[in-house]
C-alpha cells in the first residue's frame, strides 16, 4: 500500500442502462492520490464525472469498480471524517444559521453541552465573517453568505478531509473573490486537506497545490496532473504578477479548449498511462517553450 | 394600500349580503291574492287562496332562530332538545377522535412508504382502490362489526381522513430534497434524529396540507354520518329539525356548519403557516 493520505485506484463508474442499451462508463481507470494538507482541484468539462468522483469519496455514491482509501481505510459510505460543501449550499431552511452548524456539531460530538456547541459554532461562523448573522434564517442571507455557512458547517466538524463540489459556482465574481480569499486563509491556517471541483481556472490556480485535469467522457481519464509551483503564500491580489501564473493558466486553458476532447482518442492512449498520469509543472517551463506535445510533457 | 383593499372588499361583501337577503325577502314575502267579492274568506283559505305563504322561511324567521339558539347555546333538555353548542361539540368531538386516530396511523405509515420506494409501490394499489370509496359506504360494515353507532361515526371520520394524510405524508417524505438527506448522511446522523430533525420538518408543509384536506373532508362527512346514525351532533340536529319541518332551524344549522368548517380550515391554515419555511 502507498503511504498517501488518500489513494484512488482504478475508479470506474457506469450508470445503469436506461432503455436496454448498456451505457458507456463515464470515467474509468481513475488513479490519483492526495497527501495530508494538500489542496487538490479537479477541472474538466461537464459530464466527465467530477461530481461522481467527489460523491464516491464522500461515500454518497458507489463506484462501479475500483476503490478509494483514506488514512489506510477503504472509503465505504459517508463519514464524519469527510466534510462536504455542496454546490447548492444545502442548508436546512427551517433552522437558523447557528442551528444548521449546530446540527452538524451535535452529530460529531453528541455529548457536548448546548453552550459548548453554540460556542464552537460561533467560532467557526465568525471565521467566515458571519458572527453578526447567526440567528438569521438561510432565506434571509445572500447566496454568498449561505455558501459561507456551508463552509463553516463543513469546517466545524473538523473533518480529516474536506470535499467541495463547485462551492462558488453560483456566486457572482466579486463575492466569489472574497470567499476564495477567506477559504485560502482558513486552509492555510488549518492545513486542511481539500479536494475541490471547480470550473474556474483562476480559482484553481489560486487555491490548489495540484490540479487534476480530466478529459471528456465517456471513458474520461485523469489526463494530467498540474503542479502549481508558485509559493503557497499567494494572494488573489498579487498572484497575477507572478510570471508563472500565465504559463500555468495558458496550459490549463489550452487543455480545456483543445486537448480535453481528443484525450480519450487512440492516439493519446498509446502514450497515456492511466495508472500514473503525467505530472507537469508548466509554471517552471521557459517562457518561450510552447505547450509541449503529450509525449514530451510526460515528466518522470 | 392593503388595508384600503380590505376595506373595499368588505364593503362589496356587505353589499352582496344585502342584495342576497333582499332577494330572499322578496321571494318569500307573503302575497295578497285577489279575493273574489262575496266569497267566503274561510273557503278561500281552504282553496289555498287568500293570504299566500310560500312555505320557505323569510330571513326574519331564520334570524329569529339565530337569536333563539345563539342566546342559549348550551342548554340540555333531554335527548331531542339540546343547544346548538352542545350539538356542535358532539360533532367536533367525533371529528377530533377520528381525525387523531387517522393521524396516528397515517403519519407513521406514510413516513414508512415515503422512505421506501418498494413499500410505496406495494401499498399503492390498495390506496388507489380504497381512496375513492365514499366513507359512508363503510357505514353498514362499521355498524355491523362495531355494533355501536357512535363508534361507527368515528370510524367513518377515521377512514375518510386517513387517505389525504397518508398520500401527502408519503409524497412529502419521498420528495425531501436529496441535498438535505445527503447532509444528514455525511454527518452520520442516526435514523431517528434524521427522521425528526430533517425529514419531518422538510415534509411538514406537505403533511399539513394533507391534514387540512382531511379535516375539510371529515367535516363534510360528519354531517352526513350523524344524519344516518342519529342521537347527537349537528348532522342529527339538521335531520331532527327537518323532521319537525322547522326550516328556519335547518337554515340556521346549515350556516353554523359553514362557520365551524371555516374556523377549522383557518386553524389548519395557521398551523400550515407555522411549519412552512422559505427557501
Amino acid at each position: 500500500m502507498s503511504t498517501h493520505f488518500l489513494t484512488v485506484e482504478r475508479l470506474k463508474k457506469v450508470f445503469p442502462a436506461t432503455s436496454g442499451v448498456a451505457n458507456l462508463p463515464v470515467f474509468d481507470d481513475i488513479n490519483f492520490h492526495i497527501d495530508k494538507g494538500e489542496f487538490v482541484c479537479i477541472i474538466g468539462h461537464s459530464g466527465c464525472g467530477k461530481t461522481t468522483i467527489l460523491n464516491v469519496l464522500a461515500g454518497l455514491d458507489e463506484a462501479s469498480a475500483g476503490e478509494a482509501f483514506m488514512d489506510g481505510r477503504e472509503v465505504r459510505g459517508p463519514s464524519l471524517d469527510r466534510g462536504v460543501v455542496f454546490q447548492s449550499h444545502a442548508l436546512m431552511p427551517w433552522m437558523s444559521v447557528l442551528g444548521n452548524v449546530a446540527f452538524a456539531v451535535k452529530s460529531r460530538w453528541p455529548d457536548w453541552s448546548k453552550d459548548k456547541i453554540a460556542e464552537h459554532c460561533t467560532t467557526y461562523l465568525e471565521m467566515v465573517g458571519l458572527g453578526h448573522a447567526i440567528h438569521k434564517k438561510p432565506a434571509e442571507l445572500s447566496g454568498g453568505m449561505k455558501q459561507r455557512v456551508g463552509i463553516a458547517r463543513a469546517f466545524a466538524i473538523q473533518p480529516k478531509m474536506l470535499l467541495l463540489d463547485e462551492p462558488f459556482g453560483a456566486l457572482d465574481a466579486l463575492t466569489r473573490g472574497t470567499i476564495q480569499d477567506e477559504l485560502l486563509k482558513i486552509v492555510q491556517a488549518t492545513h486542511q486537506t481539500v479536494f475541490m471541483i471547480t470550473h474556474d481556472v483562476d480559482e484553481a490556480i489560486l487555491l490548489a497545490d495540484k490540479i487534476l485535469l480530466m478529459s471528456n467522457g465517456p471513458h474520461a481519464k485523469i489526463a494530467e496532473i498540474v503542479e502549481i509551483t508558485m509559493p503557497r503564500s499567494r494572494t488573489r491580489a498579487e498572484i497575477h504578477h507572478d510570471p508563472q501564473y500565465y504559463r500555468i493558466r495558458n496550459h490549463l486553458v489550452d487543455f480545456l479548449v483543445n486537448r480535453s476532447k481528443t484525450y480519450a482518442g487512440a492516439d493519446a492512449e498509446m502514450f497515456h498511462d492511466a495508472k500514473n498520469p503525467p505530472v507537469v509543472r508548466p509554471g517552471l517551463e521557459g517562457e518561450l517553450a510552447p505547450v509541449l506535445p503529450l509525449k514530451q510533457a510526460v515528466n518522470h | 394600500m392593503g388595508s384600503k383593499l380590505t376595506l373595499k372588499a368588505a364593503f362589496i361583501s356587505l353589499m352582496m349580503l344585502a342584495i342576497f337577503l333582499g332577494a330572499w325577502q322578496l321571494a318569500t314575502q307573503p302575497k295578497e291574492s285577489v279575493v273574489q267579492a262575496g266569497a267566503d274568506s274561510e273557503y278561500a283559505a281552504m282553496m289555498g287562496k287568500g293570504k299566500e305563504q310560500s312555505g320557505f322561511p323569510t330571513p326574519g324567521m331564520v334570524g329569529k332562530s339565530f337569536v333563539t339558539y345563539l342566546s342559549d347555546p348550551f342548554y340540555d333538555k333531554g335527548p331531542n332538545d339540546k343547544g346548538i353548542g352542545i350539538q356542535i361539540a358532539y360533532s367536533l368531538g367525533r371529528v377530533a377522535i377520528g381525525f387523531l386516530l387517522a393521524v396516528a396511523i397515517a403519519l407513521p405509515i406514510g413516513f414508512m412508504i415515503g422512505m421506501s420506494p418498494l413499500l410505496y409501490k406495494a401499498f399503492d394499489p390498495f390506496i388507489q382502490v380504497l381512496k375513492p370509496i365514499s366513507p359512508l359506504a363503510w357505514m353498514p360494515l362499521a355498524l355491523y362489526s362495531l355494533k355501536d353507532s357512535d363508534i361507527s361515526g368515528i370510524f367513518v371520520i377515521f377512514i375518510c381522513s386517513i387517505w389525504p394524510m397518508l398520500i401527502n405524508t408519503a409524497f412529502g417524505v419521498s420528495s425531501v430534497r436529496r441535498d438535505w438527506i445527503n447532509v444528514a448522511r455525511t454527518l452520520e446522523v442516526n435514523p431517528l434524529r434524521k427522521a425528526f430533525l430533517v425529514i419531518l420538518p422538510a415534509a411538514a408543509p406537505t403533511i399539513l396540507t394533507g391534514m387540512r384536506i382531511s379535516m375539510g373532508i371529515a367535516w363534510l362527512v360528519i354531517v352526513a354520518a350523524e344524519m344516518l346514525v342519529g342521537g347527537t351532533g349537528i348532522g342529527y340536529f339538521v335531520w331532527n329539525e327537518w323532521n319537525n319541518l322547522a326550516l328556519p332551524n335547518v337554515i340556521f344549522a346549515v350556516a353554523m356548519i359553514g362557520v365551524v368548517g371555516m374556523f377549522l380550515d383557518l386553524f389548519f391554515g395557521w398551523l400550515q403557516k407555522l411549519v412552512t419555511y422559505r427557501e
